[in-house]
């Protein structure tokens, strides 16, 4: 009993198994959101409730549409920074359409709802499109192209309503915006099959794996046949076309449009996609690994408001969490590539 | 006798469970060549990544000039002056050339910032060193594979290491570069350095090491000085007795076959790219292997490319079966019946991704073309795993778990689920081991045989002497020469390249 292996005292570290290794990006965000649930069930009486749950839903469903597409986009390893900015266009594009209050001062165009819905999709589609131009056609790096983007939607939405506040969309918006079925919400309802069908395009269709492949290694794609422009296009249009509908809910959840009020939105929407895990660098993650995220984040945000604490140091733990999911998000790619070599 | 620089003594590193190497025993003598072989998957890249300080995890013992070391990571090996040029090129390609031959050693100023300057000269001067002509501040993503490997050479050889492991080195280079390298590598030698040299051409590895170590299913099985070690004897170390036809090396004549008229699928005209290729023009008939055999740089790989509309021809037609077809991407050229495996696994190879997913992202349209059917890609990907001998035989593990030879395999079956009109293959044996070459050239028959018009693009002699039924040879982007239904030898093409 007198000799210790050497191999086992000069070899402290590195000792993971290989399972948690590779499900590093799964397993941290799902032990950090039990471990969130977990603290602020102590701290706060009135965090664990029916009602609460409910809150918490309702307050990530609009961040949650958005953060259907940008995972598509992610995947790929490209970025979209107009994600809030297209979410605004579109939710003004759409009160522009819709008679408003005779008290709101713009010169908008009322028509049907129908018509003002479908107007205000074509919108974000062809915004959708532009960034697909510019990115694959023309070849702009997609970080520049969409930060362009995202100058060009708030012009849009500044042009439109000129410092005013519209109230009324149409009636299907505003039900699916402010509504309940029963005890749920509409809106969680939408944001529920935003992200199921997602999901199901990601894991199960030609497309998805077409998605990860061009995400994972563009070339190997490319030089496979596939038509990775085709989908960067794509999954440049369908971000868009998700933060359109996203904005054109979001202006009804919160019972206005105007200028700015989804600029939050941009921060959450990536967070919600990186601290659930999915890569930055392409072709890892999924919309399970985005719903982690929207729940951790959900579940910060909500539970911060539960218990007392100085609403500036709010600001500085978000912050200090986001961080914190960054590392280890670069820390789960480098095991994966030091398991790989 | 004097101690030997570096011995490993039962070293053994398993991956979940399954052992890649079983107790080696390995030496190595000051200032020798010492080369190694075995088939794919022996553990050769293992060992050498232990040694190497990337591999941390495995048990054993290393003693380096008598004293125990073990490296935590590739920079404690780079300070005991051991280097490495894997198998997988590691080079950064957004980097220039010059930056890449410093990688993390690059000469600073008396302010402590990189001497660019200096750097690039010191760099033109290694390079020279190598007979190699690039611009220093090209950026090496732009580089041909042969010249990537090179750079990489001229970074581990130039970088003071005393001892160097050679991973295949010379697996896209052509002869010449193969015999300066070799030239090199004997002055470095006579110079005192210590190389490891690995590489599936016995011939090269018998003609440059003073001894030599045969792995087998991870464990090394003989060690042997080379001088009058045959070809033989080391294949039956390898792979066991029985295998005289593997011991082809093609110093002798061997005769083309006399083709039938079949009927011409491939056509190219006047094809030229500038500074690529100029004026290239040749049929490609049904049932028939033709070969494009040229040095590095000589413009054959950019052929096959350009075959793929990847990148396209500027000039020059393509016709396909009697229609002229304009190749302006690879979607294109798949839609018409072309088929491509480019010359680098990167290029062709998804890592993270299961075995089963890269065989199959060529034929998903055809499977099902919304949904995904992951049972019958499994049924697909297994067959191929049989028919290719690929090791281990589990379609669902990570590509990038396999090992070299084994990957090349995988790149190799993708194209082969549903037979296209035209196969393209560039350095298509690209790190097999003479077994798996010889499943290559079975394999390559037998769809000859089915009608394909096939087109195989080498730098490699070996590869087109054993699989081409006709050879063209390329220079400095033009055909010079075609050898059909003649005598042909390794010399002879040599000759004509
Ligand atoms: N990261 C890894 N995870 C799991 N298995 C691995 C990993 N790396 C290597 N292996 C396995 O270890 C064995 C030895 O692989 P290695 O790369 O050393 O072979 P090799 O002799 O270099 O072959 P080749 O000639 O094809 O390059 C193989 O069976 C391979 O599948
Ligand atoms: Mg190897």
């Amino acid at each position: 009993m007198s000799e210790i292996p050497e191999t086992a005292s000069l070899m402290p570290t590195r000792r993971m198994p290989g399972w948690l290794r590779s499900r590093m990006r799964n397993v941290a965000p799902f032990a950090t959101l039990i471990a969130l649930i977990g603290f602020f069930w102590a701290a706060s009486d009135s965090f664990a409730s029916v009602g609460n749950l409910q809150n918490i839903l309702t307050q990530i469903s609009v961040t949650g549409i958005m953060a259907v597409g940008l995972t598509f986009v992610i995947l790929c390893a490209e970025i979209d920074l107009s994600v809030a900015g297209i979410a605004n266009a579109t939710g003004i594009v759409v009160a522009f359409f819709t008679t408003q209050d005779a008290s709101v001062g713009i010169a908008n165009v009322p028509l049907a709802g129908w018509a003002a819905i479908c107007i205000a999709l074509a919108s974000c589609f062809v915004l959708g499109a532009v960034n697909a131009f510019g990115l694959t056609r023309i070849g702009i790096p997609s970080f520049i192209m969409t930060l362009a983007m995202l100058q060009i939607a708030a012009g849009i939405s500044a042009l439109l309503v000129r410092g005013q506040i519209a109230y009324t969309v149409p009636s299907l918006v505003s039900t699916l915006g402010s509504r309940s079925l029963g005890p749920v919400p509409w809106i969680v309802i939408v944001a529920a099959i935003f992200l199921l069908a997602g999901h199901v395009v990601l894991t199960y269709t030609r497309f998805g794996r077409y998605v990860y492949m061009t995400g994972g290694n563009r070339e190997a794609a490319e030089y496979s046949g596939v038509n990775t422009r085709a989908i960067l296009s794509a999954v440049m249009i369908i971000s868009a076309v998700c933060s359109g509908i996203a904005g054109m809910l979001g202006v009804a959840y919160f019972g206005s449009a105007q200028q700015n009020e989804f600029d939050t939105y941009l921060l959450d929407s990536i967070s919600a996609v990186v601290v659930g895990g999915t890569s930055l660098f392409g072709g890892q993650g999924g919309i399970g690994n985005t719903i982690m995220g929207l729940l951790v984040l959900g579940v910060l945000n909500n539970g911060l408001d539960h218990i007392n604490i100085d609403s500036f140091l709010k600001i500085l733990i978000r912050g200090v969490i986001l961080l914190a999911a960054l590392v280890i998000n670069v820390y789960a790619q480098r095991l994966q590539l030091t398991r790989s070599t | 006798m004097p101690r030997p620089l570096l011995e490993l003594s039962q070293v053994s590193k398993s991956f979940g469970g399954v052992a890649a190497l079983r107790a080696v025993d390995f030496e190595l003598e000051a200032g020798e060549i010492h080369g190694l072989v075995g088939e794919n998957g022996a553990g050769k890249s293992t060992l050498m990544k232990i040694i190497a300080g990337v591999q941390t995890d495995y048990d054993g013992a290393m003693l380096l000039s008598g004293q125990p070391v073990r490296f935590l990571s590739p920079r404690d090996a780079r300070v005991a002056g051991i280097g490495m040029v894997h198998q997988e090129l590691s080079a950064v390609r957004d980097l220039s050339v010059a930056e890449n031959v410093f990688l993390g050693a690059q000469p600073l100023n008396r302010l402590g910032l990189v001497a660019w300057a200096a750097m690039r000269r010191q760099a033109v001067e290694h390079l020279q060193r190598l007979e190699i002509e690039v611009d220093p501040g090209a950026r090496m993503g732009t580089l041909s594979l042969g010249l990537q490997q090179l750079v990489e050479l001229a970074r581990v050889l130039f970088s003071g290491a005393r001892i160097v492991i050679l991973d295949e080195p010379t697996s896209a280079l052509s002869p010449p570069e193969v015999e300066r390298l070799f030239g090199l590598l004997r002055r470095l030698r006579d110079e005192g350095r210590t190389f490891v040299f690995i590489s599936h051409f016995l011939d090269d590895v018998l003609a440059i090491s003073n001894r030599l170590t045969v792995f087998r299913a991870g464990a090394a099985v003989a060690t042997q000085s080379c001088a009058g070690t045959s070809k033989r004897w080391v294949i039956d170390r390898m792979i066991g007795a029985g295998h005289e036809k593997l011991e082809e090396s093609y110093l002798a004549d061997i005769a083309l076959p006399r083709c039938p008229a079949a009927k011409t699928v491939l056509a190219v005209n006047g094809l030229t790219r500038p500074g690529a290729f100029r004026n290239v023009s040749f049929e490609v008939r049904a049932g028939e292997v033709l070969g494009i055999y040229g040095f590095l740089g000589s413009g054959q790989l950019e052929v096959a490319h350009a075959l793929f509309g990847h990148p396209p021809a500027s000039h020059g037609s393509i016709i396909l079966d009697g229609r002229s077809v304009r190749l302006s991407s690879a979607p294109d050229a798949r839609r018409s019946g072309i088929a491509f495996i480019p010359e680098s696994r990167k290029m062709m190879l998804f890592g993270a991704e299961p075995v089963y997913k890269n065989m199959t992202i060529t034929i998903l349209d055809r499977i099902d073309r919304l949904w995904l059917r992951p049972g019958v890609e499994c049924r697909i990907a297994s067959r191929h795993v049989k028919q290719f001998h690929i090791r281990p035989p589990r379609v669902e593990r990570p590509l990038s778990t396999l090992s070299g030879g084994n990957q090349q395999k995988v790149a190799l079956a993708k194209w082969l689920t549903h037979l296209p009109r035209v196969l393209i293959l560039a350095e298509p044996t690209r790190g097999m081991d003479v077994g798996a070459k010889d499943d290559v050239v079975t394999i390559l028959r037998s769809l000859r045989e089915q009608g394909l018009a096939i087109l195989v693009v080498s730098s490699e002699p070996e590869t087109v002497l054993s699989l081409a039924d006709r050879i063209l040879i390329m220079r400095k982007g033009a055909i010079v020469r075609e050898f059909a239904e003649e005598p042909i030898s390794k010399d002879r093409m040599l000759e004509a390249a």
